[in-house]
């Protein structure tokens, strides 16, 4: 037995040569068993863009459809309604939308949409995920110019889905990503490309 | 040392289970190897099209996603759309049977079966001579009979592709009075518009693709395969080295 | 067992001084891993132990993550593995991984239980071991049995049809009995769902424990070795057995190499052929459960097929289902039939060594016998091999008694 034979730097080196080898397969296994916790495809198939016609919704109303299990509102507000959108900035929390996760791009202005008209919104306050009422009267007493309300602890929207001041919800109803198909077909879920 | 006899065990237990529990006797006659090519990316694609055209009509395979056969087949959504999706209007749609499976229950006495994993339940051989295997028999509601299922309700789909044949079945008389019936084999009575020659490739495409959809990851899994055994071969000699260098020190 | 002083084992400062107050840690990986001995010439026979864990811990890891995405319905089983393997992002591996460990678990368990038969490790004082070692075997084979139901295929209804109704030979109890197992008038939704409880919770835990107690018992007495000689009579001046090396580092390297070759092995498979030729995944089984259909050829899973063979030998219901269970049972009498002197196959004579040569024969003769068809031959044939699987057992005494053994040495054999 020489002294080479139990070289403590050689068993060293291998033991960490091991341990490194061991542990990159290790972590290779973990990949897929995590991935497999991923949306799968049938997820993804259910969660695919929604088409809602838009064709008969008269201005002043509202439908409601869901999109990956979530509800979104569909509100076709009449002039009047966008009239009344300016008048109570002051009163909002986040008037220019500077809360880049609520919204996409194309919704960063006054109305919070792709078209002026067309409001679309998910029906989930920002507070803890109830689904708001819609409050579409007008009651100049209360200082309220339409909105929606969220029944469970009070929280407040306009008629653009931003949250006024005072409320519990923290930021405005989120626009989900959608794009004008036709001007009566609207696709929730998806801004770009095709259906 | 350690490594042989394991590599020995696995040769006399292998060898134990490859016996003849394979699929190629139970059909009764003897089958015809399908001789498929998996890897034949444009077989394939005419095996999706004759599907679509001629077995979705009754038969579903409704595991199967047309966006998964779009990636595999290298076929984009467009060709998808224009030439595979009859009754589908979304690539992440299954493939459904164009037929009400009630109606088919009610027609043909029982619902066609779905086919995502017939080729994993038969194998391509059973399927392959299965489709080659239609035989006049006046007496069938289908006018038809199959050398591979005896009885079947399915009728001959692909009859002007392939015409009609006729079997040779004949009875022999045993010693102790029992008979045995033997195929002996089929004649063409009318021609299709397919020779012998094209019609065998149509199914084989046919069955190339059954095959395909019964397991479409099987492509991907003998690649990764390919790597994951080689990390397990550098692993083990660097964990062989450390092991003889532990136990130098034993006598 | 040493009388663990409480100063001994214990770390002196720092973090783990905090946590050895508080916990036996450091005294349990003396005992227990860097300090437990065993004999330095283990060979390839001895690494089965191991790899039964490596498997267990394939099953419970990868049958997690099965469990998240299967359904336990008559309705939906089947569709939610055909989702697993195609939906589900690497739901095939998942469940490639879970099949294949399934047979690999049999592979190693029954060549784990074979040891014990070459070595005489079921010998005092190790018949304890033996004993848990059978009820994990039993406890396995239950959850095999349970698993197989799962994936709601053809073979699943009808096999588990099958073995459910022999129950039903038992006299007076029999019929309640079948009723009682299934939960209804015949297997169904409701029994699928409670086999998934089995499967998932019960039998586990049961193997859980029965492991644990099988490596404490182990410990207690220390494992044996190809010589079948007790190391622990050969101590040096330090307490330590002469013929002995630490679990760790020596066995632990040794077990790695093993364990990575089992890997190359599992994963060949996995990936290149997880059907097994229908062994593995029966053809039948790609067909959803049909309760009006039978297969044309209803056989067990390959692992159960040696017993399943005893089975069918006997012409009468009852009795094929009592030697049935007296076939999957008379192992466990083995420290007691044996009578020889040595506890090593190395030191026994020719009869001993013709005994166990001719009982591996049978034992896989049964089993290929368990997969053919019921012909007149093949009956006959698992009769006479039925017989010759219990004559190994019940002439046991005798044969071990007067079989003439070598004189063991008293250190082992070990060639470095």
């Amino acid at each position: 037995m020489t002294e080479d034979d139990l070289d403590p730097n050689r068993r060293h080196f291998l033991a960490v040569a091991t341990a490194v080898t061991g542990i990159v397969g290790v972590t290779a296994v973990a990949v897929p068993f995590i991935s497999s916790l991923k949306p799968s495809a049938r997820a993804q198939a259910l969660g695919a863009p929604v088409e809602v016609p838009i064709g008969s919704l008269g201005p002043g109303e509202m439908i409601r459809v869901l999109w990956r299990g979530k509800l979104v509102f569909v509100l076709r507000r009449t002039e009047e309604m966008l009239s009344r959108l300016a008048a109570n900035i002051e009163n909002l929390r986040d008037p220019d939308s500077a809360e880049v996760e609520q919204q996409p791009d194309y919704a960063v202005n006054d109305t919070r949409s792709v078209r002026p008209e067309y409001l679309i919104v998910e029906g989930s306050c920002t507070h803890l995920g109830c689904a708001p009422l819609e409050d579409f009267d007008v009651r100049p007493a209360e200082n309220w110019g339409g909105g929606f309300f969220c029944p469970c602890h009070g929280s407040k929207f306009d008629l653009a889905g931003r949250v006024f001041k005072g409320v519990p919800a923290p930021t405005n109803l989120r626009v989900p990503p959608h794009r004008f198909v036709r001007d009566d077909l609207i696709l929730i879920g998806q801004d770009s490309g095709a259906a | 040392m350690v490594k042989f006899k394991n590599i020995a065990s696995l040769v006399i237990v292998s060898t134990y289970l490859f016996t003849t529990q394979g699929l190629a006797a139970s059909a009764g006659v003897e089958l015809e190897s399908a001789d498929i090519d998996p890897s034949n990316i444009h077989s394939l694609q005419r095996g999706a099209a004759n599907f679509m055209n001629y077995c979705s009509g009754c038969h579903s395979a409704k595991y199967v996603r047309y966006e998964t056969i779009g990636k595999d087949l290298d076929l984009s959504e467009k060709m998808l759309v224009d030439n595979l999706m009859f009754n589908a209007e979304r690539t992440f749609e299954t493939i459904q049977a164009s037929m009400p499976s009630d109606d088919a229950a009610q027609w043909y006495g029982t619902t066609p079966p779905d086919l995502s994993l017939m080729a994993r339940a038969k194998g391509a051989d059973y399927i392959f001579n299965f489709l080659k295997g239609f035989y006049v028999e006046a007496e069938s509601p289908t006018g038809v009979n199959n050398i591979v299922l005896p009885g079947t309700s399915m009728p001959h789909v692909l009859w002007e592709l392939q015409g009609y044949q006729s079997a040779h079945i004949e009875n022999h008389e045993n010693d102790d009075g029992s008979v045995t019936t033997t195929f002996e084999g089929f004649e063409q009575m009318t021609p299709g518009m397919m020779d012998s020659e094209d019609y065998d490739k149509f199914v084989r495409d046919t069955v190339n693709f059954l095959a395909y959809i019964a397991e479409p990851i099987r492509g991907f899994r003998v690649m990764l395969g390919k790597w994951v055994i080689m990390y397990l071969i550098f692993f083990l000699i660097i964990a062989r080295m450390l092991k003889k260098q532990i136990w130098k020190d034993v006598k | 067992m040493a009388k663990i002083e409480v100063e001994v084992g214990k770390s002196k400062g720092g973090f783990m001084k905090w946590i050895d107050d508080r916990f036996p840690f450091t005294e349990t990986m003396r005992y227990h891993v860097t300090e437990y001995y065993a004999s330095k010439n283990f060979n390839f026979w001895y690494v089965f132990g191991v790899l039964a864990f490596v498997v267990l811990f394939i099953q419970l890891f990868t049958g997690i993550f099965l469990t998240m995405n299967y359904k336990p319905s008559a309705a939906e089983a089947f569709s939610s593995v055909e989702y697993i393997m195609r939906d589900v992002e690497w739901g095939w591996l998942i469940r490639y991984m879970h099949s294949t460990g399934s047979s690999f678990f049999f592979v190693v368990v029954y060549l784990h239980m074979f040891r014990a038969m070459l070595y005489g490790s079921y010998k005092k004082p190790r018949e304890l071991i033996w004993i848990i070692g059978m009820l994990i075997f039993i406890v396995l084979m239950a959850e095999a049995f349970a698993g197989y139901l799962l994936p709601w295929g053809q073979m699943s209804y009808w096999g588990a049809q099958v073995i459910i109704s022999l129950f039903g030979s038992i006299p007076w109890v029999g019929d309640a009995l079948v009723e009682i197992i299934r939960g209804d008038y015949s297997i169904s939704d409701i029994t699928l769902n409670r086999f998934f409880a089995l499967h998932v919770i019960a039998l586990p835990l049961a193997l859980i424990g029965l492991i644990f107690v099988h490596i404490v018992a182990l410990h207690e007495v220390g494992s044996n070795n190809p010589d079948g000689i007790e190391i622990k009579s050969n101590k040096g001046a330090d307490g330590v057995p002469l013929d002995g090396v630490a679990f760790h580092p020596y066995h632990t390297s040794k077990d790695l190499v093993a364990i990575i070759i089992f890997l190359i092995i599992f994963f060949s498979v996995v990936f290149f052929a997880p059907d097994m030729g229908g062994y593995f995944l029966e053809h039948a089984n790609f067909e959803p459960a049909n309760l009006t259909a039978t297969p044309e050829h209803i056989a067990p899973v390959w692992y159960f097929t040696p017993f399943y063979a005893i089975l069918r030998a006997v012409p009468d219901k009852l009795g094929g289902f009592i030697l049935f269970g007296l076939s999957v049972v008379i192992p466990l009498f083995l420290p007691w039939l044996d009578r020889a002197r040595v506890k090593s196959i190395r030191y026994r004579g020719w009869i001993y060594k013709s005994a166990l040569s001719i009982f591996v024969v049978t034992f896989l003769v049964l089993g290929w016998l368990g997969t053919m068809p019921a012909d007149p031959l093949y009956v006959l044939a698992a009769r006479v091999f039925s017989v010759i699987y219990f004559a190994f057992f019940i002439l046991m005494p005798y044969y071990t008694t007067i079989d003439k053994t070598k004189p063991v040495p008293d250190r082992v054999v070990y060639h470095g």
